[in-house]
């Protein structure tokens, strides 16, 4: 495909997904309801935040090649202060979002510039270990702000009422796909830069890039902040479409499925990320509706068992692919269909 | 004193739980450079055979019951630990990251089997009369299990440090994590060498889930995950690849969290540790034992 026709492909993709919400026919097998319906829509925008989040981890992992283990430590950031801003402080959206804003940018900067002291897997265990602190904070639930295990639902009486509701689902899948779309741009614009171009420089030789004069510290730092920032950004999108916070997305083990997502859809590649993020949370969710169904409950307990566990089939998958396609959906599909 | 006696001695059984989950993670980085996600993994799938086991044997003594747990966990451990090192870590040798990868989806999809088989609701474990008693030392009443598991961790670390340098393998064990390539270029077989250090670490790791269960009275699939994270934590403090490291720093972290855990808030040792672990890399970014990594 020429770049031209690429283009076109793509702008008129995106029209038609735009158009989603008004369409008012079925796909049955795919998902279940209307296309147009409430509960399509919201698995749509989770994918489509998914997909922007395995983007923003993917700059660090993919371009920069930092095996970071605390990426859902800034996607948590942008959870929980944006929640507990308007829950528990009754500030308005746009104050609670500047200081979202604030936060997710200076929390990366302080953590980055410690972790990146470390290199490879040292550098994956810090990360890993802030990951772990900022779990166990929300977990104990300090001033009685984050709900502890409980989570803690988007209440209170600030919230525009456009982003409220059932009947205004529509509308938080337009910010999911905008989101989407936005987070592409720049993270294709930061990859393309000249910053972009050293940072692809440190991930294949990293003292190389020292003896030619430039600091790779800062780069890493920059891209590590950056991606942060992003993924901060994918926090209070999901935020609002899931109208809580959950302790969950705190957690080491949503990390890991972070990296199943950039490695399912190919590592170091913008659309390759952002394909294993939306395949990633569309399987968990259909998985989930597939082992509730009378099919797969008449199966004897042999069977039965690992099919019911979306994480189970996730996992071989994931070591499938590791093993024999080690260029993740995204490769497989670029061999078939040669630019 | 009282207190203080309890506290040091439950934090040292926590700290000997973290030691044989550490002490084979850090022997398999030192030697083939793999960071095992997989090990709670071993931990989790052996804990749970170990309890089947014990269940099969019911109508026999709760001693004679514990002891086939203890004894069927260590070979699952071991076992599973040896397959997953031929089957999944030895076609990627030449791809670190992969290798790492591989361990997360295995340790991702084992779990919520475990999961699924089981129920996530923790499962007790039988324990023999005199386990659950209280030994009084200066007028602390411990209970028997702490005492036990440090018992075990201590065995584990002699038999460790004497196949570490008393035997042939412990020899090229010790020479790989020197200089992999050097044994090697001796034409040594290293190769069985990884597959025997995974065995040793998940029979390790396999022993840890049983004494886990043990010293916490049940079993549940999200143990294995959570104590892996502090695992981690005391291979980089201990210094990677060094067994002695590990198990100072395997006693320090576990003293450390309950200690902090009881005279603060509850989640402030845990947290504590973490913040060690970064004075630590900042500090010596080598660890206690100071191995260049």
């Amino acid at each position: 495909m020429t770049p031209r026709v690429r283009v076109t492909v793509l702008v008129v993709g995106l029209l038609v997904l735009a158009a989603l919400p008004l369409a008012g026919f079925s796909i049955p097998g795919l998902f279940e309801g209307a296309l147009g319906g409430p509960g399509t829509l919201n698995l749509l925008a989770l994918c489509f935040v998914f997909g922007a989040l395995a983007l923003t981890y993917d700059l660090v992992f993919g371009y920069v090649g930092l095996l970071s283990f605390g990426h859902a430590l800034y996607f948590a950031t942008g959870v929980y202060v944006t929640a507990i801003a308007v829950t528990r402080w009754h500030w308005s959206l746009p104050a609670a979002l500047l200081l979202t804003a604030v936060v997710s940018l200076v929390l990366p900067l302080i953590l980055g510039a410690v972790c990146l002291r470390m290199r490879d897997i040292p550098f994956a265990m810090v990360t890993l270990a802030f990951a772990q602190a900022g779990s166990i904070l929300v977990a104990q639930n300090p001033f009685g702000l984050t709900g502890g295990e409980e989570g803690l639902a988007l209440g209170g009486d600030t919230l525009p009422s456009f982003l409220i509701g059932v009947a205004n689902t529509r509308n938080l899948y337009w910010i999911a796909l905008a989101l989407l779309v936005v987070l592409y741009l720049i993270a294709w614009r930061a990859v393309n830069s000249p910053p972009g171009r050293v940072w692809q420089a440190i991930r294949e030789n990293e003292r190389r890039v020292a003896v030619l004069g430039l600091n790779p510290y800062l780069f890493k730092l920059g891209a590590f902040v950056l991606s942060a920032f992003l993924a901060s950004a994918c926090g209070v999108v999901y935020l609002l479409l899931q109208g809580g916070a959950n302790p969950e997305v705190t957690t080491s083990g949503f990390t890991l499925a972070l990296l199943v997502m950039v490695v399912l859809g190919g590592v170091g590649t913008l659309w390759g990320a952002v394909l294993g993020g939306v395949v990633y949370e569309y399987l968990d969710f259909r998985l989930v509706a597939l082992s509730n169904t009378a099919a797969v409950q008449a199966l004897p307990g042999l069977l039965r068992v690992p099919l019911s566990e979306p994480l189970f089939l996730l996992g071989v998958l994931f070591i499938v692919l590791v093993l024999f396609v080690p260029g993740g959906l995204g490769g497989a599909l670029r061999r078939r269909l040669p630019a | 004193v009282t207190t203080i006696a309890l506290l040091l001695i439950t934090g040292l059984g926590l700290g000997a739980l973290y030691f044989l989950i550490a002490a084979g993670l850090s022997l398999i980085w030192g030697l083939m450079r793999v960071l095992n996600f997989a090990h709670g993994a071993f931990f989790t799938v052996a804990a749970y055979a170990g309890w089947s086991a014990s269940g099969l044997v019911g109508g026999s003594s709760p001693e004679v019951q514990w002891l086939v747990a203890v004894a069927v966990a260590i070979v699952v451990g071991g076992a599973f630990a040896a397959l997953t090192e031929v089957v999944l870590i030895r076609p990627l040798y030449a791809r670190h990251v992969g290798q790492v990868l591989v361990t997360v989806g295995l340790a991702l999809a084992t779990i919520s089997l475990v999961q699924g088989g089981f129920g996530s609701d923790p499962k007790r474990l039988g324990l023999p009369a005199w386990m659950t008693g209280t030994t009084t030392i200066v007028g602390a009443n411990i209970p028997n299990t702490r005492l036990l598991v440090i018992a075990f961790a201590l065995a584990v670390f002699a038999l460790l440090i004497f196949f570490l340098r008393r035997t042939r393998f412990g020899l090229i064990v010790r020479a790989g994590v020197e200089n992999r390539a050097m044994v090697q270029a001796l034409g040594i077989d290293v190769q069985r060498a990884f597959t025997l250090v995974f065995a040793i670490g998940g029979m390790a790791a396999g022993l840890a889930g049983i004494l886990a269960g043990t010293y916490y009275g049940t079993i549940d699939p999200g143990r294995g995950t959570s104590m892996l994270i502090f695992a981690f934590i005391v291979v980089i403090i201990g210094g990677l690849g060094s067994v002695t490291g590990s198990a100072v720093a395997a006693i320090v972290v576990g003293v450390l969290q309950q200690f902090l855990n009881f005279y603060g808030a509850a989640g402030v040792g845990d947290f504590s540790v973490v913040l060690l672990l970064a004075i630590v890399l900042l500090v010596r970014p080598g660890g206690f034992s100071g191995a260049s990594t």
